[in-house]
């Protein structure tokens, strides 16, 4: 179980849909993305949604500059990435500090718990220091029931605080990547 | 290498932002950002300092959430290359209101005129017609520039995209606001945003 590959043939999780009708409460209007399959569900009502503009990038930072440009231009934005983006991201995080913006990142871990991949573990393991290093809090979701609260409060102080803040969508929320059976 | 009769920087910027009217411009950090304040400080100036290879990017979060506004991004060859993809990206979203300007010297003026790629096998433009910005051109008159100006007030045409060979004569620096809460929100209350 929690194969991401075997997504199909179980039940769809309900937390990417407490992800998404969060983000449309808050008014979030831009979702800058590079695809990860933990973001998979998300990706597709964000995709399918009018009032929002889902943005596929070639790399991670290219999201956070576009977030910065769209609170100059009035709307709010989400940034959907995988942990080993995050690394990607570190000069443009410098640009949170530098407007003060509302930024928030919904991060799913790879790396941890399970991880088959060692090309992960380095990334995974310093994501959330790489994170408070650049001057960014870090809220973590580890079971589905959990989702909810937590983002809730990441984006309350994102955009009513303009705090700048990551959640970590824990591998253990998500489930290992099967490579093989 | 180098071209003959290449266009001074500020003469370009300045005929570029003549007749803006209500555009957003955002300067890629260094010498565009430099020329933008020469042209004259605007509450719609994005003057960034830093954050390179990001200008397009910004660029494009504002066009994006303000479709009937002109948005004008001015940049540097170095800049440009390090957001290379972002072409790519403007290339799926297609923003009609969003103009690309690469200010090519060929050089990374501002950390000691050092070879960049545009010099010898980068062609920018192709990068972006290959990108799907199909409205991609080298410029290389004042009367070309004139016009081009002119389109960039065009909200239902873009993308467009245009690389403009200029000399690499390294210009007295005049310093915009370097103050990032203030640039940004200046921008937000010329379009009517409060503070939070």
């Amino acid at each position: 179980m929690h194969a991401r590959n075997e997504a199909s043939t179980e039940a769809a999780p309900s937390w990417p849909e407490d992800i998404f009708e969060i983000l449309q409460r808050f008014d979030v209007r831009q979702v800058p993305y590079v695809p990860d399959a933990g973001h998979s569900q998300l990706i597709q009502r964000v995709l399918a949604e009018r009032s929002m503009r889902a943005v596929p990038l070639t790399t991670e930072e290219e999201g956070v500059a576009l977030l910065a440009g769209a609170w100059a231009g009035g709307q709010r934005g989400a940034l959907l990435m995988q942990s080993s983006g995050v690394g990607n991201c570190v000069n443009m995080f410098s640009l949170t500090q530098i407007f003060r913006f509302p930024f928030l990142t919904l991060v799913t871990m790879r790396g941890e718990w399970g991880e088959f991949n060692p090309w992960q573990v380095p990334m995974g393991s310093t994501t959330a220091g790489v994170f408070e290093l650049s001057g960014i809090k870090v809220l973590r979701a580890s079971h589905a029931g959990e989702v909810r609260e937590v983002v809730e409060a990441a984006a309350g102080q994102a955009y009513n605080a303009c705090t700048p803040t990551a959640v970590l969508l824990s591998q253990r929320l998500i489930g290992a990547k099967v490579f093989v059976k | 290498m180098s071209k003959a009769n290449l266009l001074e920087r500020r003469s370009v910027v300045s005929a570029l932002l003549e007749a803006r009217k209500d555009a957003v411009v955002v300067g890629g950090l260094g010498a565009s950002t430099y020329d933008i304040a020469a042209a004259g400080d605007h509450d719609r100036n994005f003057y960034l300092w830093g954050a390179m290879g990001g200008a397009v990017m910004i660029g494009l979060g504002v066009a994006l959430a303000q479709p009937e506004l002109p948005v004008v991004v001015i940049t540097g060859d170095g800049e440009m290359l390090m957001g290379m993809g972002s072409l790519a990206t403007v290339g799926l979203q297609q923003p009609k209101n969003l103009t690309i300007i690469v200010l090519d010297n060929e050089v990374y003026g501002e950390t000691g005129g050092q070879a960049s790629h545009t010099g010898t096998n980068t062609d920018l433009v192709g990068v972006a017609k290959a990108c799907g910005i199909s409205d991609a051109r080298s410029v290389a008159t004042m009367a070309e520039i004139q016009a081009f100006a002119a389109s960039m007030q065009d909200v239902e045409a873009g993308p467009r995209f245009a690389s403009i060979k200029i000399d690499s004569a390294n210009l007295e620096r005049v310093l915009a606001s370097r103050d990032g809460t203030f640039i940004v929100n200046r921008i937000r209350g010329s379009l009517g945003f409060g503070p939070i």
